[in-house]
């Protein structure tokens, strides 16, 4: 018989038997959806915490403070010399007179501020170089760096910005959660794939007397396995689409809350608009994956006869 | 050509269901295995499909030994066999017509030759019109009967039929055992497991006769006898 028939014949059987165990179907297909979901959501939870950790870290820095007048060939050199330790992740110069402009703007709205200020007549803002380390726990090192004698008469003052330790202990939990809540995931994920596998199995397994008779009356092992294959297919199809088409206006409906809450500025829905085709097709990749080889497995056993 | 060579079959130590069985079947032949509840007539027929295996000896179809194919490759031989199952074993989420096709789609029939064949075979059964019905909605006859159609349905070889009239009236019956007859003519080689002493006094064809698992005759044109 030629591939395509045996293929038409198998596809045909396959949907049948998916419309006529509508219930069963639709059971199935609800646990494959929730297991897509949950890895969905780990997904969208790292994307979160990541980017939280990114933004704690980003917010600390070192700044350093020029005494007045300092030469900026000085300072150029100090940067250097700043620049060149690995710990060293950017450094950024900024001038007296952007420091002003920068105050300027923020306080706009405070004519009080702007007056005094006006009224000092000079820029009483000093030049600042601001560095950020490549971990939170090096921060230390960068300081002592530049407590030492030679830049003594250069700078000001060296500081940490207020909450650094804050941020630094707060970073190395979250960082600790993350490391705990990759394994949480893992367990997770591996608990709804099981849980995914065994809702297919026990579907089968009602059919499992079928699969024998198909077995006595002749039929191949692809034959008989077909079907399955295609109604797993099918469940991990539809489940990946209604996971999506209830995550998207979940996610909508979240992000701002989520984004408001951790002041982190890390726009979930944007993120899943603008990932939407790579986490469909992950999720249809998971959905298919999961119900075909469920289906095979499941099959397998019940072809002993 | 079929051949049992001294087959054995202890299910456990209150069941010996057969004990060197040897047998013969030519093709085109019409064998009834006769014998009471409980004389190893379906364990025989379960042999020649590889439903179960032998305790000892082995069983043959043109000379290939039937359990020494492996799992996969026994859909080939199983194709050449159609069975009659004593509990019918329809697919109980297809319809009669659906059945009884799908034994064709095994045989690699044609789109055409099963739309042309399974109404006609239903027919030949007197089920045209339940072609439609599951399992579920026929009768235990009826049930009977579309698993008589499936069997025949793809032009097996051999046709293995075990108490295909049990649950018929005695009218049907006749009609089933006819049909077998005149498939038999046509060139099929049949074994008919029963306890119909009417049937068997009435065909005059061979009997093998089964008492707790031993041959205890083998006659041309037997009668039945126990
Ligand atoms: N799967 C099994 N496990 C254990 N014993 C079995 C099994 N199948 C059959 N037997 C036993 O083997 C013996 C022969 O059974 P078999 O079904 O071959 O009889 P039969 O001649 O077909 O009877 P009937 O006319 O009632 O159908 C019986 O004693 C039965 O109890
Ligand atoms: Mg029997």
């Amino acid at each position: 018989m030629p591939l395509v028939e045996t293929i038409k014949r198998v596809t045909r059987s396959g949907l049948q038997s998916f419309v006529r165990n509508g219930w069963l179907s639709t059971a199935t297909i609800s646990v494959m959806a929730l297991t897509i979901f949950v890895m969905t959501s780990l997904l969208l939870l790292n994307v979160i915490t990541q980017s939280l950790i990114f933004n704690l870290q980003d917010r600390i820095d070192i700044s350093v403070y020029f005494k007045q007048g300092t030469p900026e060939d000085e300072i150029a050199k100090v940067r250097r010399d700043v620049e060149q330790l690995t710990e060293v992740k950017s450094v950024q110069y900024v001038t007296p007179d952007e420091a002003l402009a920068v105050f300027k703007e923020r306080h706009k709205d405070n004519p009080l501020l702007l007056e005094s200020l006006a009224e000092l007549g000079e820029n009483p803002l000093e030049a600042t170089l601001n560095i950020k380390a490549r971990e939170t726990d090096q921060f230390a090192s960068i300081a002592g760096f530049l407590e030492r004698e030679m830049y003594k008469p250069l700078i000001d003052k060296v500081n940490y910005s207020q909450n650094a330790e804050v941020i630094g202990r707060l970073s190395s939990i979250i960082g600790g959660i993350r490391r705990s809540g990759a394994i949480l995931s893992f367990v997770l994920a591996a608990v709804a794939v099981l849980v995914a596998f065994n809702t297919i199995r026990l579907a089968i397994y009602t059919a499992r007397d079928e699969i024998g008779v198909m077995r006595l009356v002749g039929a191949s092992n692809w034959f008989i396995r077909g079907p399955f294959l295609v109604a797993g297919v099918l469940y991990g199809i539809i489940a990946a689409l209604t996971t999506t088409a209830v995550l998207l206006p979940v996610v909508g409906a979240v992000s701002p809350k989520i984004s408001g809450f951790l002041l982190t500025g890390t726009n979930l829905f944007a993120y899943f608009k603008q990932n939407f085709w790579v986490i469909l097709g992950l999720e249809l990749a998971v959905g298919i994956a999961l119900g075909a080889l469920s289906s095979y497995i499941a099959v397998r056993r019940y072809l002993k006869v | 050509m079929i051949k049992f060579d001294n087959v054995s079959k202890i299910y456990n130590e209150h069941a010996v269901a057969l004990e060197g069985v040897s047998l013969e079947i030519q093709p085109g032949e019409f064998v009834s295995i006769v014998g009471q509840s409980g004389a190893g007539k379906s364990t025989l027929l379960k042999m020649l499909i590889a439903e179960e295996k032998p305790s000892a000896g082995r069983v043959f179809l043109d000379s290939i030994d039937v359990h020494q194919i492996p799992l996969a490759k026994l859909s080939i031989l199983r194709r050449r066999i159609g069975t009659v199952f004593q509990d019918f074993r329809l697919l109980a989420e297809r319809t009669a017509h659906e059945n009884v096709a799908f034994a064709m789609e095994v045989a690699a029939a044609t789109n055409e030759e099963i739309e042309r064949d399974v109404p006609k075979v239903l027919e030949l059964v007197g089920l045209k019109d339940k072609a439609g019905n599951f399992p579920r909605e026929l009768s235990g006859g009826e049930k009977q009967r579309v698993a008589l159609a499936r069997a025949l349905a793809h032009r097996p070889d051999i046709i293995m039929a075990d108490e295909p009239t049990g649950n018929l009236d005695p009218l049907n019956t006749w009609d089933i055992i006819r049909l077998l007859m005149k498939i038999n003519d046509l060139g099929t080689t049949v074994i008919l497991a029963t306890h119909d002493r009417e049937i068997i006094n009435t065909i005059e064809r061979r009997v093998v006769s089964l008492d707790r698992g031993r041959v205890v005759r083998d006659e041309a044109r037997g009668r039945y006898i126990l």
